[in-house]
């Protein structure tokens, strides 16, 4: 069992949702990346995915994108993000997911990049451009290496192709919860829960739910029906707001904080009611 | 090329996946998918439907003007005192491109659909009228995304696409050129992909999409091959096409694949020159990656980020080159050479004075390399290149080049 089966199994086991929360690596700087993942894990993470920034990020919208800049800006890179790991693992052991576009991992080497993850202590591995067609050779190293090679569902994707995630996906499904880019909205599809539901009736695996959920009500709405909930460009505009690197720390914990206890309040509530 | 069969193997491109070799494929989110696999289907249906094709024929004859002439460049043959040179007439195409064989084709297919919103990136916006103009002609909604630097670089196409009826979207993310249309397009798509037809333009992105430029551009090759063998009862020795992302290359190619002879040659933006760092040659300068849906060679960094381009042509100026290309390259079937900016500003103004044709800054840089090839060659020896727009969109930029005030 890896960081990311046990943490939903303690969670499952104590009637809580899980909160993962999204940061750019990089953004503004590493140093600082590396003092949010910490108070982000004292203020009630319980994953939490690392953006790897990427020049070209088609499926974010314009937070993300600014975040991604930023990162780039400061000479952010993978080897970089995964030396920052190493150090923050020696302190933690929250799971970690890196979440990124293709290229910058295939450009790395595929073997090479699983192997370094790895040792810096990453537990899963999510590429948003990467459906399980093209999946093949990551999979394939992901395997080896014991990392989770984590896949996206949509609410375009028909049974055939939940199927086929259930069967190669590892660790949880992220369950997309709009047509569109990554970003804070206001409204949601009503249909979300029944969507979420269809998902479950094909895998064990959790299922964890982002792309839009910006406020505590929304979160505790998500923990209601789903395992998880993953609040990243709400979490990225707090600290864009902070004037500086320790307002940008102690807000996003703040905000974390908020956002847990509201998945606190209904998680307890819903639990029992999966089956 | 030493079998016909690996020649024929070559035509069988891409498998089921959308692979050309280890190039192509769908590199696209989740939400993607099902829409992707949904257009092949649908094309795969119409592909091989007589009315389909006998209603695409119609239109590229009624309306986009062809066939288009292959012309013997008589003057421009003598001056360089070698092979003699045709020009594939594709700027004689309505709206001043071979855009329009392509967005005929997809428009069409979009109808079929039931898709009535039209979504298109633009880098020239040569592709941009082309697309405003069809679905002007079947009444879909359009609009197109174009970078804020071409926006400014091609004034006059973006006037056309509002005259026609489009909504021109700036996008001032990146380099503020093609790459960022296209990923400010596939954003939107992504968004409204229930409703949305999203009509690429180049033989790049994912699969469907290159097979699927490639097939509707083929119009191109096919009649080349047909007109010469009518009037030389041969086929070149030659073909050479411009390479951006592709289209008009592979649109002259494909049909010609199988033939042994006929050596192929694509001609990439060197821009201030390959050593400068400030080109599009992705093929002569970048590596393999992922970008935008396929995999394919890609102008990127060391770590995978992808680098900004240059080139005088605002459609050649994007970092990443159709998959089919890269595998046609690797299979030693097309050869790739580059011509800079000043060499396709020489070329145009040669092509201008010695045959009163003005070519498109991008068609410039495959007269070019046909500068260069053409004194190598024999007397009996023939060369077709693709003259894949013309000019008239490139007016400011050539005056600018040439420091001459309009």
């Amino acid at each position: 069992m890896n960081r990311i089966d046990e943490k939903f199994s303690a969670l499952r086991g104590q009637g809580e949702k899980a909160l993962i929360p999204f940061v750019t690596a990089g953004d503004p700087d590493l140093d600082t990346t590396f003092e949010v993942l910490r108070v982000l894990e004292r203020s009630g993470a319980d994953l939490i995915e690392l953006g790897v920034p990427f020049s070209d990020p088609m499926a974010d919208g314009p937070t993300i994108q600014r975040a991604s800049e930023r990162a780039l800006q400061k000479g952010t890179s993978l080897p970089r993000i995964l030396r920052m790991v190493r150090e923050f693992r020696r302190h933690s052991e929250i799971p970690l997911i890196l979440f990124g576009y293709y290229n910058p991992f295939f450009r790395y080497g595929l073997s090479h990049f699983t192997k370094e993850a790895t040792e810096a202590g990453i537990d899963g591995i999510l590429c948003v451009d990467l459906p399980p067609e093209e999946s093949g050779e990551l999979k394939a190293w992901t395997d080896a290496r014991g990392l989770d090679i984590i896949f996206l569902l949509a609410p375009t994707s028909d049974v055939g192709r939940i199927r086929l995630v259930a069967r190669q996906g590892r660790g949880f499904v992220y369950y997309v919860s709009v047509t569109g880019v990554t970003g804070a909205r206001n409204r949601f599809e009503d249909r979300l829960h029944t969507q979420v539901a269809r998902v479950r009736r094909y895998t064990s695996l959790p299922v964890g739910v982002g792309f839009g959920i910006s406020t505590p009500g929304q979160a505790a709405w998500i923990a209601s029906f789903a395992d998880a909930a993953v609040v990243g460009s709400a979490l990225i505009e707090v600290m864009e707001r902070a004037s500086n690197k320790r307002e940008k720390v102690s807000r996003a914990g703040q905000f974390v904080a908020r956002l847990k206890r509201a998945m606190n309040r209904v998680g307890k509530k819903a639990i029992g009611s999966r089956h | 090329m030493k079998n016909s069969k690996h020649l024929f193997s070559l035509r069988r491109a891409p498998d089921k996946q959308g692979h050309f070799g280890i190039y192509g494929g769908r590199y696209v989110s989740e939400t993607l998918m099902p829409a992707l696999i949904e257009l092949e289907k649908a094309y795969g249906e119409v592909r091989r439907d007589p009315s389909f094709r006998r209603e695409f024929r119609h239109y590229l004859h009624e309306y986009a003007g062809r066939e288009t002439p292959l012309y013997l460049a008589e003057r421009l043959t003598q001056r360089l005192g070698g092979a003699r040179i045709y020009l594939k007439r594709e700027d004689l195409c309505h709206t001043g491109a071979h855009k329009i064989n392509n967005t005929l084709g997809q428009a069409l297919l979009a109808r079929r659909m039931g898709k009535r919103r039209i979504i298109a990136e633009t880098g020239a916006g040569q592709h941009g009228v082309a697309t405003a103009t069809v679905a002007a002609r079947f009444g879909l909604v359009c609009e197109i995304f174009m970078g804020k630097e071409d926006v400014e670089r091609q004034a006059l196409n973006v006037f056309r696409m509002k005259l026609l009826g489009a909504k021109v979207r700036v996008v001032e993310s990146g380099s503020q050129t093609l790459k960022d249309a296209m990923n400010e397009a596939l954003r939107d798509w992504v968004t409204y992909v229930r409703t949305t037809y999203y009509l690429i333009g180049s033989v790049a992105g994912p699969h469907p999409y290159p097979m699927m430029v490639r097939d509707f551009q083929s119009v191109i090759g096919r009649e080349a091959r047909r007109q010469l063998l009518a009037r030389e009862g041969r086929l070149p020795d030659y073909l050479v096409a411009c390479v951006g992302g592709g289209s008009n290359s592979m649109g002259l190619f494909y049909p010609f694949l199988k033939d042994k002879g006929v050596k192929m040659v694509g001609v990439e933006a060197a821009g201030l020159g390959l050593r400068s760092g400030r080109h599009a040659a992705s093929i002569l300068g970048g590596k393999v990656g992922v970008l935008h849906g396929s995999k394919s060679y890609l102008l990127q960094d060391r770590l995978g980020q992808i680098r900004h381009t240059h080139s005088i042509a605002a459609g050649l100026d994007y970092p990443g080159v159709g998959p089919e290309l890269s595998y046609l390259r690797d299979r030693g079937r097309v050869r790739f050479v580059s011509a800079t900016d000043r060499e396709a500003a020489d070329a145009l103004q040669m092509l201008a004075e010695v045959e009163g044709i003005i070519p498109a800054l991008e068609s410039a840089h495959a007269v070019a390399a046909v500068v260069r090839l053409a004194p190598r060659l024999r007397r009996n020896q023939a060369i077709v290149v693709n003259l894949s727009g013309r000019g008239d969109k490139d007016m400011s930029t050539v005056g600018e080049y040439l420091g001459v005030k309009l």
